[in-house]
């Protein structure tokens, strides 16, 4: 029997039937393969908050992003981090799952004016004490993201950045150590004020010897994706001030 | 070649040259543009597109004779998203580190337009052998000339090759910069690409007048 392809009923059955075996397939494959899924980012987020607290498999010369390895980061994790805190309102509670908390959901329910929580990690290192936040924002195509740990004077001692979509080679690069590695030993507080760090065009100063002018070198091609990370680390500074006072007073 | 017959081999070897999809076809040029900023990214989205192109044909090639012709552009695409969304959870599974080199990729391989150009073009009329035997020849095709201006732009733009550094430090001024040569900047954004694929079409033709078109 030749197939009639080109009648109403068969193309509308022909879709139908597509759309069905198409979604089992996906929706078969998305839970058969969600746990190992799951338990990725869970790792991902761990050597994250690693990499920025300095604990990571970097070495001496600038060249490439190595994460503590998935078989051993949560036992690093563990015993790098030594407080998980979950800031509600005026409330501060501990959590072992805070690293779990998605950042992004909780600004939205803060946009919406719904009750929110935010993370803090506190890691301590060869006796110095760690302050990582998460941050989230966005740059010129999709979502970018990252972790910056302070110290108790507001001085950075490392970030992380990641992104959905930049585009590759040039906003992509903020995943990039030349451009993480800048904001190393930048201060977020210009006097007493709270500044954040700007990704800044033409602040001449392409080593990023200047550590004090609240400034790092811009990634060329990339201004969009380089404002966002600006936008990101002030919108999270203004979010965490309260919080990053009472460690400054300490 | 014994096991390609004379018209087989020339499914592979015409993209390549004079059937290019990039230079003759003018098909692919937005992805040509976007991610051609370096090698490394031209070469991960040249084996990408091979993959879902010479997988797509044939599955398109299979389903030619069932696909009602009113909805074949919609059945395409759903066979492109399917493909590349599976290719992107058994990563995310298995290679998790590889998928986030790959995501930024994922959107730009869907809606490129080489992909559903030769499904249309060919795998809609043809078996599946030959369709992926199209698929390959189109995508190396493809891919040789994203190499080729992702050299081009990586290393007149950022003086680099696959992100190591060929002709020296530009802020230390040594190698090449010590004579007062700059990367030019320029490379790196979008119409770069568009004047060194033009260099590629002028150069192409110059040495072969057939492809010129008469007016």
């Amino acid at each position: 029997m030749a197939l009639k392809t080109d009648s109403n009923v068969y193309t509308v059955v022909f879709a139908a039937v597509m759309v069905v075996v198409v979604g089992s397939i996906l929706a078969f494959l998305a839970s058969f393969l969600s746990p190992n899924i799951k338990e990725n980012e869970r790792f991902e987020k761990q050597q994250n908050i690693l990499y920025a607290m300095g604990v990571n498999e970097n070495g001496d010369d600038t060249g490439s992003v190595n994460f503590i390895p998935t078989d051993v980061v949560e036992d690093e994790f563990a015993s790098y981090i030594k407080e998980q805190l979950v800031i509600q309102g005026d409330k501060i509670t501990e959590d072992n799952e805070a690293y779990l908390i998605d950042l992004k959901k909780q600004l939205a329910a803060m946009k919406k004016g719904e009750d929110y929580k935010l993370p803090v990690f506190i890691g301590e290192k060869d006796g110095d004490k760690f302050y990582i936040v998460p941050m989230y924002g966005k740059g010129l195509w999709d979502a970018i993201w990252g972790f910056i740990a302070l110290d108790d004077s507001m001085t950075v001692q490392g970030v992380y950045f990641d992104h959905k979509g930049e585009t590759p080679g040039l906003g992509a690069n903020i995943k990039m150590r030349y451009f993480m590695d800048d904001f190393k030993g930048e201060t977020i507080l210009d006097g007493t004020k709270y500044a954040g760090i700007s990704v800044a065009k033409g602040n001449n100063d392409p080593l990023n010897k200047t550590k004090d002018d609240n400034e790092v070198d811009a990634l060329a091609g990339a201004t969009i994706t380089g404002n966002g990370v600006t936008a990101m680390i002030s919108e999270t500074v203004k979010l965490y001030k309260p919080y990053l006072e009472t460690i400054r007073a300490k | 070649m014994a096991l390609l017959s004379k018209k087989d081999t020339n499914l592979i070897t015409d993209p390549l040259a004079d059937n290019n999809p990039i230079t003759i076809q003018v098909l692919g040029i937005c992805s040509a543009l976007a991610i051609t900023a370096e090698l490394k990214a031209s070469l991960v989205m040249a084996v990408s597109v091979m993959f879902v192109l010479g997988a797509g044909n044939v599955v398109i090639s299979l389903m030619r004779n069932i696909i009602p012709s009113k909805i074949r552009i919609i059945v395409q695409l759903i066979v492109v998203a399917t493909l590349v969304i599976i290719v992107d959870q058994v990563l995310k599974a298995f290679a998790y580190e590889l998928s986030k080199t790959l995501a930024v990729f994922v959107g730009l391989i869907i809606t490129n337009c080489i992909i559903m150009g030769r499904f249309e073009a060919f795998a809609l009329a043809n078996g599946p052998w030959r369709s992926f035997l199209d698929g390959i020849g189109n995508s190396l095709g493809y891919g040789v000339i994203l190499i080729i201006v992702g050299f081009f732009r990586e290393l007149l733009g950022s003086g680099t090759l696959f992100g190591i550094p060929v002709l020296g430090d530009p802020i230390e001024k040594t190698g090449l910069y010590a004579t007062g040569y700059e990367n030019n900047g320029f490379m790196i954004i979008p119409p770069a690409a568009l004047i060194v694929v033009g260099i590629i079409i002028w150069v192409q033709r110059s040495r072969n007048p057939a492809l010129v078109e008469e007016n």
